[in-house]
């Protein structure tokens, strides 16, 4: 479990870096946290020529909330999200608490968790419950990917093999809305055998006025379910209706199986959470987030 | 005995080391020189080895060799084998064994993926994994058998083609007349189990250090294993040198629970690879290495049914059994007939039939893991018992206090042989008692209450009982020198090694009470075979029955040499010598007290005079422990089953046991808690998978799923002490015993959580799918 030889370069700044990204081409990798990455070089699954290192890029570090939106660069660590989230988004600390363990959150980095693209991981599906998005830097300059348009395949995103994902962005809840997060996972930390998150507020008489119901670990990329929101949306969030949506979300769901979980369990698995999380998030809306 | 240190929790002298990260394991060996090995590993589960090609990676900068079988083939000698049928057991059990030798690497075929058919050796581990890449093997594939009950059969194809078939062990016992039982008894219940494939997961993994001398043509290799002496005799056979010139050294060892008590190809190559290169050379396995090419474990079926009076008087039990062994039997009879003389455990059934196969699949050879074929053959009791009580709709635990042993009942015989031979007689213990300590412990009744309240609330709870008793400290002996220096400080050689038992703090408090002597004047020596000629080494719970004894036995006479020399030194009767804290003094006269080391030196000669002993306070004591020593436990569990999801929640987990006499209740809980941790993976996580075609598809941590802390409830535990009638200690063994009911209590509780949904748990690990898949078949009933 040694990695086939490859070679590395330490850039000392973004520039540095996508410069060095344009010149490996599709053969070179970004390292950053190194927690899914170099794992995948010891067992020589991942083959890359060159690592790009970017942990000594200072212009990449950084993590800052402003006009309800939370901005952080490529070298802010899942811990350092945790740390944030601590006193400002409960959401977000309970998601992170399932991210692996605290030494893997030590390392790894929240921009790399996303655009690692593993469909069974949490932050991915967040981001797009959040309207994310994902902001890289290439040879042609800086573009901005919504969440909605990142995620193509398993451990495939729309990001190009020489560009380098600079900045994550999330967009935080409205005022006075719900939240609800949960996952089944073989142990505390793994990768979810399926997850499901939801974002709802309601409007002055009742009816839900935003809605976002998320779902990791039953598809190829992480999902935002248009067909379990827009039973919700406009309409009072009864128990009836929650169980519609949930259902909705799930029938549209084609998950496969694996020697964990198979597709079955995992399609009616996540009707059972997008239930639970419905009721979570409509029992904090209008409470302090 | 003194019994000052004996019994008392001390805290373990070896773990400032380990907690430091100081502890010195064989990948911390570095030699001046050193090679390092890789392998080149079948892709295949059963091919035959068309031809191999070693040059491209010889040419690769940094690689100084590549070996195929042919240019090691004088060393090539058969891996050793064990579990010989002993004459006890063969006078009484017709079995029926075939055993191939397996060779360290592929000769022409391959029989499981990982087997070894090629080895690089290069300036760094990195340059011999680019070497290996580029060895070229063309194998030709052969059907492959991954199924043990269909691999049994006559139309399945054979691996080693002089058998015939897949069959290696097979026979066929039992006591009484269990067909008349069963054709009379008033409720008779059937079911089929399977256990799955699993093992432990040491920290540390295998690895293996060799250095040739060749000026004195001496061999020394530092090796991870449990057992020392084995892997030197098994290298003076291959290398055709004597035992003097071979010494095997196990150093600070990360975990072994049996895994490392194999026999091993690299145990060899290595030592081989460093004769031939005339260099040094260090293979440290890789996780990858390790889940697909170390012995594996577990993996049986059992279709098993009982009979009973409508009381709940058990009569009868009947069991056919198949063992998958992986591609080779290089066990023997040790797991098939481990399986069958624990079946029964603390129950009283009077009549029984057995049919018993082991299997060779196409998969990696089983060897014995931290319970060795009980807790399958308890998983299947166990559940059959609480089957029956279904079917009797009584409590499972008012149906075990009907049919449990108690002390009055002891010494038992259950009318089979033990393994090594001997009757097998339960010596001591109170399996009723156990019962109702771990029932009173966990608060039964109350958990019970609480389960009907719960239910109507739509929690479901359930409470899972297993029991065991387990024959421990296998024989025939383990040795010990115990030798004090002119200080009066002593070290204790063993041939049993330590992989986290604890063995330097309770091996020195048995020897510091016998000698009078502080815990922190004693030494202990295991894993090296320059230390002690003789030795079995650490496994199946034997350490502290059967090195302890010795050591017990060995300090004594050391003291008895002491107390003959104050005797004469302090012109007292022996009899009126006492020794406490490394003080001499006649009893009564405290004034008289003299340090040991003073007593030493005043009493080895002189230029003077003789003295009045020889300067050698020492002694060696091979204690013969010719048949095992019975432990017994009852475990509870407690779970609770998210029916929407399947998730299964371990709240409490309680075990109420036996080991005979504890020497340190610290060192023997810890062994409770580990192996219950095992355990748990068993019921609800661990399982190697294997596709049809052979390949493993569990080859790392994120598949191969071993419980963390967080998986794990406190674990309790409460001591029952019936002291072994069967060595000078009263002790019995404890390493093993936490694993082997976790997979049947927990089962049992899942299966009681959802009694409302009338499911049946036939398998493990419980996983939240197949636990899910078991409520929507029950549904559709």
């Amino acid at each position: 479990m040694k990695p086939a030889p490859f070679e590395y370069v330490a850039a000392e700044s973004a520039g540095e870096a996508v410069e060095a990204l344009g010149r490996f081409g599709d053969e070179a990798k970004v390292l950053a946290g190194g927690q899914s990455l170099i794992p995948m070089m010891a067992l020589r699954l991942a083959r890359p020529s060159a690592l790009v290192d970017i942990n000594r890029c200072r212009d990449l570090e950084g993590l800052a909330e402003s006009g309800g939106t939370l901005t952080m660069g490529a070298l802010a660590r899942q811990r350092d999200l945790e740390r944030w989230s601590v006193a400002r988004s409960p959401l977000f600390r309970e998601v992170l608490a399932a991210v692996a363990h605290a030494p893997i959150r030590n390392r790894g980095t929240v921009v790399g968790n996303i655009v690692h693209g593993d469909p069974a991981s949490e932050l991915p599906a967040l981001l797009l419950c959040l309207d994310g998005s994902v902001t890289t830097r290439g040879r042609a300059g800086e573009r901005t990917i919504p969440a909605d348009k990142l995620y193509l395949a398993p451990l495939t995103t729309s990001l190009a093999a020489e560009e380098l994902a600079t900045t994550a962005r999330f967009t935080l809840p409205p005022a006075g809305s719900g939240w609800g997060f949960a996952e089944v996972a073989r142990r505390h930390g793994d990768f979810a055998l399926v997850g499901c998150i939801a974002v709802l507020a309601l409007d002055g008489a009742g009816s839900v006025s935003h809605a976002r119901l998320g779902f990791f670990g039953v598809g190829g990329t992480p999902l935002r379910s248009a067909a379990g929101e827009s039973v919700l949306v406009g309409r009072e969030p009864t128990a009836a209706r929650r169980l519609e949506a949930a259902r909705a979300a799930a029938s549209a769901l084609s998950p496969d199986g694996d020697i964990h979980a198979s597709a079955a369990y995992r399609k009616t698995v996540a009707a059972v959470l997008a239930e639970r999380v419905l009721a979570a998030a409509l029992d904090r809306c209008g409470k302090p987030a | 005995m003194g019994a000052k240190l004996f019994g008392a929790s001390v805290r373990r002298t070896e773990d400032p080391r380990f907690l430091r990260g100081d502890g010195r394991y064989v990948d911390d060996i570095k030699l001046p020189g050193m090679l390092h090995a890789a392998f080149v590993r079948s892709p295949h589960a059963h091919a035959r080895i068309v031809s191999v090609k070693t040059a491209g990676a010889g040419r690769l900068p940094g690689v100084i060799h590549a070996f195929s079988f042919a240019d090691l083939e004088r060393w090539m000698k058969p891996l050793p084998l064990f579990g010989a049928i002993p004459p006890g057991l063969a006078a009484r059990v017709a079995v029926t064994m075939k055993q191939v030798p397996q060779l360290a690497m592929g000769r022409d075929r391959v029989l499981f993926v990982g087997e070894i058919v090629a080895m690089v050796l290069a300036e760094s581990r990195a340059l011999a994994e680019d070497g290996a890449e580029l060895v070229e093997v063309a194998y030709a594939p052969l059907p492959v058998v991954t199924d043990m009950v269909a691999g049994a059969e006559a139309e399945a194809p054979v691996l080693h083609p002089e058998w015939g078939d897949n069959v290696a062990v097979f026979f066929q016992t039992g006591f009484g007349d269990a067909d008349a039982a069963f054709s009379t008894a008033e409720v008779t219940v059937r079911q089929r189990f399977d256990i799955q494939r699993y093992v432990g997961m040491p920290i540390e993994t295998r690895g293996v250090v060799a250095q040739w001398d060749a000026r004195d043509g001496s061999l020394t290799t530092w090796n991870g294993t449990q057992v020392v002496h084995f892997v030197q005799q098994g290298l003076a056979a291959a290398l055709g040198l004597p035992s003097h010139k071979i010494r095997v050294i196990a150093p600070d060892v990360g975990g072994g629970f049996g895994t490392k008590a194999n026999g091993y190809p690299e145990d060899l190559l290595i030592p081989a690879a460093a004769i031939a290169a005339r260099r040094p050379v260090k293979w440290t396995e890789d996780r990858r290495e390790h889940m697909m090419a170390a012995a594996h474990a577990r993996h049986q079926v059992h279709d098993i049914e009982i009979a009973a009076r409508r009381d709940g008087t058990m009569l009868a039990v009947r069991d056919r059994i198949w063992l998958d062994l992986g591609a080779y039997n290089s066990w023997g009879i040790v797991l098939p007939y481990n399986t069958v003389a624990h079946l029964l455990g603390p129950h009283r059934v009077p009549n029984l039939r057995i049919e018993c196969r082991g299997v060779v699949t196409n998969k990696t050879p089983n060897a014995p893991y931290r319970g060795a074929g009980r807790p399958e053959t308890v998983f299947a009791m166990d559940r059959i018992v609480d089957c029956l009580a279904r079917e009797l709709s009584m409590d499972p635990a008012d149906l075990r206090r009907r049919n449990y042993l108690s002390e009055a009942d002891l010494p038992y015989e259950i009318d089979l042989p033990y393994r090594d031979g001997n009757r097998l007689v339960y010596d001591s213990g109170d399996f009723k008692a156990g019962l109702e300590a771990a029932l009173a412990a966990v608060g039964y009744d109350a958990l019970r209450a609480e389960q009907q309240e719960l239910r109507a609330q739509g929690v479901y709870r359930g409470i899972g009982l297993s029991g065991y008793v387990e024959g421990t400290a296998i024989g025939p002996y383990e040795g010990a020198t115990v030798r004090l220096d002119a200080a009066g400080r002593a070290v204790v050689a063993t041939g049993a090694c330590s992989q986290g038992q604890g063995h330097e703090t309770s091996f020195a408090q048995i020897a510091a009470d016998a000698l009078g002597i502080p815990l922190d004047w004693v030494t202990v020596v295991g894993g090296d075979t320059a230390a002690i000629p003789f030795g079995v080494g650490t496994f199946a719970s034997r350490s502290a029955v059967n090195a302890g004894s010795s050591i017990h036995v060995a300090a004594g006479r050391v003291r008895d040499k002491l107390v003959a020399a104050a005797g004469a030194l302090l012109e007292a009767a022996p009899a009126d010598i006492e020794i406490a804290d490394g003080a001499v003094s006649v009893r009564g006269a405290p004034a008289t007290s003299i340090p040991l080391g003073r007593l030493i030196q005043a009493a080895i000669p002189t230029f003077a005079k003789p003295g009045v002993a020889s300067p050698d306070f020492e002694a060696t004591v091979y204690h013969h422990q010719p048949t095992v020593t019975y432990t017994s436990a009852v475990h509870v569990a407690q779970v609770e089953v998210d029916t929407g999801t399947g998730a299964v929640k371990l709240l409490r987990y309680l075990v109420a046991h036996d080991c005979g006499r504890l020497i340190n209740p610290l060192i023997v809980e810890g062994q409770i808690h580990g192996g219950v941790a095992q355990g748990v993976g068993g019921a609800l996580l661990e399982e190697l998978v294997y596709d049809e075609q052979g390949q493993l598809l569990t080859g790392t941590f994120m598949d191969y799923l071993v419980p963390t802390s967080m998986e794990l409830p406190p674990i309790e535990t409460v001591h029952l002490e019936y002291p072994s009638t069967r060595n000078p200690l009263g002790v019995k063994g404890v390493g093993e015993g936490g694993a082997i009911s976790p997979p049947a209590a927990i089962a049992n509780a899942v299966e009681d959580a959802l009694a409302p949904f009338n499911v049946r748990v036939t398998r493990t690990p419980l996983g939240p799918s197949v636990v899910l898949g078991l409520l929507e078949g029950a549904k559709k009933q």
